[in-house]
């Protein structure tokens, strides 16, 4: 992650939509767009046929990112669209994923990448199953800012007390799952009240749009910034005559700073070297931090490649072949126990087994529950693997990129689960 | 231009770090090169990747006999100064050969016949992977697009039930026959690559330039014209200055008219653009999903 001159104000925001089905995240991101001026005239030609083509009154602007013939014939978003935007303080990547619990592997698709989440709510609805279930999931991603978006206020006739409860009951959600700082918005996505431009309708609600909200608020430097992390993606060998013992390990560091001298161990192997120098293109930089996409030489000849990980040799990560984590299990194939699967952490790959499902969550109560062991569709579960040798990573919660890992199925090679560890 | 830089540089990281997981996962790698900016920019972040190994791609190039005379020069120069493999396959052949019929009419236009032709030189060559630049602000169906997209073995893509992507670990396992197809460039707007190729100085055909061009207009577009292209009795030819802002098969780029003559105006004159790229593809007016369907089928 990179910061600007600023401090801590990054100029790119990713940001997920979340919430359930038919809350209005398709329409919320096509009015912020289309209030910010960001839909291009012909976006705009084709948004008004298809809405006349489909029979609706007026110009549904759900329809700006809800792009697939399926999705227009239905209503509902089924995958994550992708869709940008600027304003003169902020570049912007949205993810807009899908609300129906059937299509949960892409909402976790779009929310894996944000830096920040706006979960609807309905307001003549309150808190349904999906919110909750999204909330948690954003929780577990350790998406650090959340933003409650209480949505057709104008359903309600902008009554600030139906806000205020929905407010209240999000509050106990956000409390269960130790959002930090959570905000709550209400707004009209249809009508456009709070999104770009202050609602007359809500005179009660002092606080920020929904806009000025994405474009102040400040995104924490990652704890992806703790200890230095450089996972090798592959190893750059020219065997040019001019560059004859080039061996550079390319990669991108998934954590702190690395610069030319330091020293390092190369894991999984334990040998240790030291940075001969860091390589964008052509020129040797004098340091590379989280983000950076560099290769690397080290002064020893020693076995390094594909899977390799370069940490400090007083900030080593865990080490065990017995991984606890908790999972998103996305197949129609529930998990069998005792089934061999395979699983990646950043480059590194291994066969591993499922020894324990230790709990399920209960998606309503948010408890544990522990005599539950069917992990089928769309459940999340506290899960304990086996791995054919140990592996090296960190706490999900410390480091987002060594800490998360996914579990892909040996026969049909689908990716079943997504992982993060928990110790 | 500060903040821009920056985000730049986070697409550059992100780009670099999906060519090099393509490199680690696949055998037979192709880049998806027509010449236009998009292409050229990838082989641009390709060779940033892998410097100073030379990258482990050849170039793919699905011909549809209808190009503009520069780009051939340009992608060959491209190619010999890069010292990479040049693949060339012809939508000509496929359509000698019967596997397509050609389309008829003045609104005749190759482009649904090139995923036959480049689906034929995946399974001739062996191909798993093939990289392109396709960018997911240019469509709503390639808005919905993973950077690494599963294609069966008929080489379709299924956008009801596309594999989750989480975070940036990307699974690129496959059964035989099977190929990806990848998007280093998925994030990029026309604007970030535009700001790209400035603050690079990455060399363009000069089409993109603003230059002297005969023209028509047809359903409200600019294209150029060519001799072999059928005119409706209401169009007429006439010659001005326009510049292309993307280039593909003549038959349904339009075309910009611009006084635009260097990156920098190219750049200010994209930033201030009220119609999307595409809105000058001919190709993607055919009807609402015309983009999603040539997807399904195996287009780029
Ligand atoms: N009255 C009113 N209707 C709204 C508002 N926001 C959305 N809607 C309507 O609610 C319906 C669902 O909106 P969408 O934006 O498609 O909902 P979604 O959350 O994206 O749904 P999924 O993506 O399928 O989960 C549409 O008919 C919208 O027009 C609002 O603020 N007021
Ligand atoms: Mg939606």
């Amino acid at each position: 992650m990179k910061l600007n001159g600023n401090g801590d104000r990054r100029s790119l925001l990713r940001f997920t939509t979340a919430g359930s089905v038919d809350d209005g995240k398709s329409t919320l991101i096509g009015r912020l767009l289309y209030d910010s001026k960001s839909i291009f005239e012909d976006q705009m030609e084709h948004l008004e046929q298809s809405s006349r083509r489909l029979g609706k009154e007026e110009t549904d602007l759900s329809l700006l990112t809800d792009g697939l013939r399926a999705e227009r014939e239905q209503g509902i978003t089924i995958d994550v669209a992708y869709r940008y935007f600027a304003t003169p303080e902020r570049k912007f990547i949205i993810a807009d994923t899908p609300g129906h619990i059937q299509y949960t592997r892409n909402m976790v698709t779009g929310a894996s990448t944000a830096d920040l989440a706006v979960i609807l709510v309905d307001a003549r609805k309150g808190v349904l199953e999906q919110t909750i279930r999204h909330s948690f999931i954003a929780s577990l991603l350790d998406i650090r800012h959340i933003v409650f978006c209480i949505n057709k206020m104008d359903l309600v006739d902008f009554s600030e007390s139906v806000f205020k409860d929905i407010r209240t009951d999000l509050a106990g959600v956000a409390d269960k799952l130790e959002i930090e700082d959570p905000h709550y918005i209400p707004i009209s996505a249809k009508k456009g009240d709070n999104v770009v431009e202050p609602s007359g309708n809500m005179g009660w609600y002092k606080g920020k749009t929904f806009l000025r909200f994405i474009e102040t608020v400040e995104i924490n430097k990652s704890k992806n910034g703790v200890s230095p992390r450089f996972p090798v993606q592959t190893v750059i060998r020219p065997q040019s005559s001019e560059h004859h013992d080039y061996r550079g390990y390319a990669g991108r560091v998934a954590g702190g700073t690395f610069r030319p001298g330091d020293e390092v161990v190369v894991l999984p192997s334990m040998l240790r070297s030291s940075i001969n120098s860091i390589n964008v293109y052509q020129k040797n930089v004098n340091e590379a931090s989280s983000g950076d996409s560099v290769a690397i030489t080290l002064n020893d000849q020693i076995d390094a490649g594909r899977g390799s990980l370069f940490v400090p040799p007083d900030e080593m990560p865990v080490s065990s072949n017995e991984i606890n984590l908790m999972a998103c299990w996305f197949n129609e194939t529930p998990l069998r126990p005792n089934g061999r699967y395979i699983v990646r952490n950043y480059s590194c790959e291994a066969n591993c087994s499922i020894k324990s499902v230790n709990y399920k969550m209960d998606i309503n109560s948010l408890e544990k529950n522990f005599n539950d062991s069917l992990l089928t569709m769309n459940d999340i579960a506290h899960l304990t693997i086996t791995t054919s040798r140990p592996l090296f990573f960190d706490p999900y919660k410390e480091n987002h990129i060594t800490g998360s890992l996914i579990l892909v199925d040996e026969t049909t090679n689908e990716t079943v689960a997504a992982g993060m560890i928990t110790e | 231009m500060n903040i821009n830089n920056e985000h730049l540089k986070e697409l550059e990281n992100e780009a670099i770090f999906v060519m090099r997981e393509v490199a680690a996962q696949f055998e037979r790698k192709v880049i998806l090169f027509s010449g236009g900016k998009d292409s050229i920019v990838l082989v641009h972040l390709a060779k940033k990747a892998f410097w100073p190994a030379r990258m482990p791609f050849s170039l793919l190039h699905i011909d549809t006999g209808h190009n503009f005379e520069e780009t051939l020069k340009f992608r060959d120069n491209l190619a010999s100064e890069l010292g990479v493999e040049l693949l060339v396959r012809y939508v000509q052949d496929s359509i000698d050969k019967g596997r397509v019929t050609e389309e008829q009419g003045v609104n005749a236009s190759r482009n649904k016949a090139q995923s036959v032709t480049l689906l034929d030189a995946i399974e001739e060559l062996k191909i798993d992977v093939a990289v392109g630049g396709g960018r997911r602000d240019e469509e709503k169906a390639r808005a919905k697009e993973r950077f690494f997209s599963h294609r069966n073995e008929f080489g379709q893509w299924d956008p009801k039930n596309q594999r989750p992507e989480l975070w940036n670990i990307f699974n690129g396992r496959k059964n035989m026959g099977e190929h990806f197809r990848v998007f280093p460039i998925s994030n990029w707007t026309e604007l970030d690559v535009w700001q790209y190729i400035m603050s690079e100085r990455i060399l363009l055909p000069s089409l993109y330039y603003t230059h002297k061009r005969k023209i028509f207009k047809r359903n409200d577009v600019f294209l150029a014209w060519a001799p072999f292209m059928k005119l409706k009795p209401t169009e007429e030819v006439f010659e001005t200055e326009v510049r292309c802002r993307t280039i593909g098969d003549i038959t349904c780029t339009g075309v910009t008219l611009s006084a635009a003559q260097t990156l920098e105006e190219i750049v200010s004159e994209i930033a201030a653009t009220r119609v999307t790229e595409r809105g000058g593809r001919y190709d993607d007016k055919r009807s609402e999903a015309a983009m999603e369907d040539r997807k399904r089928e195996g287009y780029f």
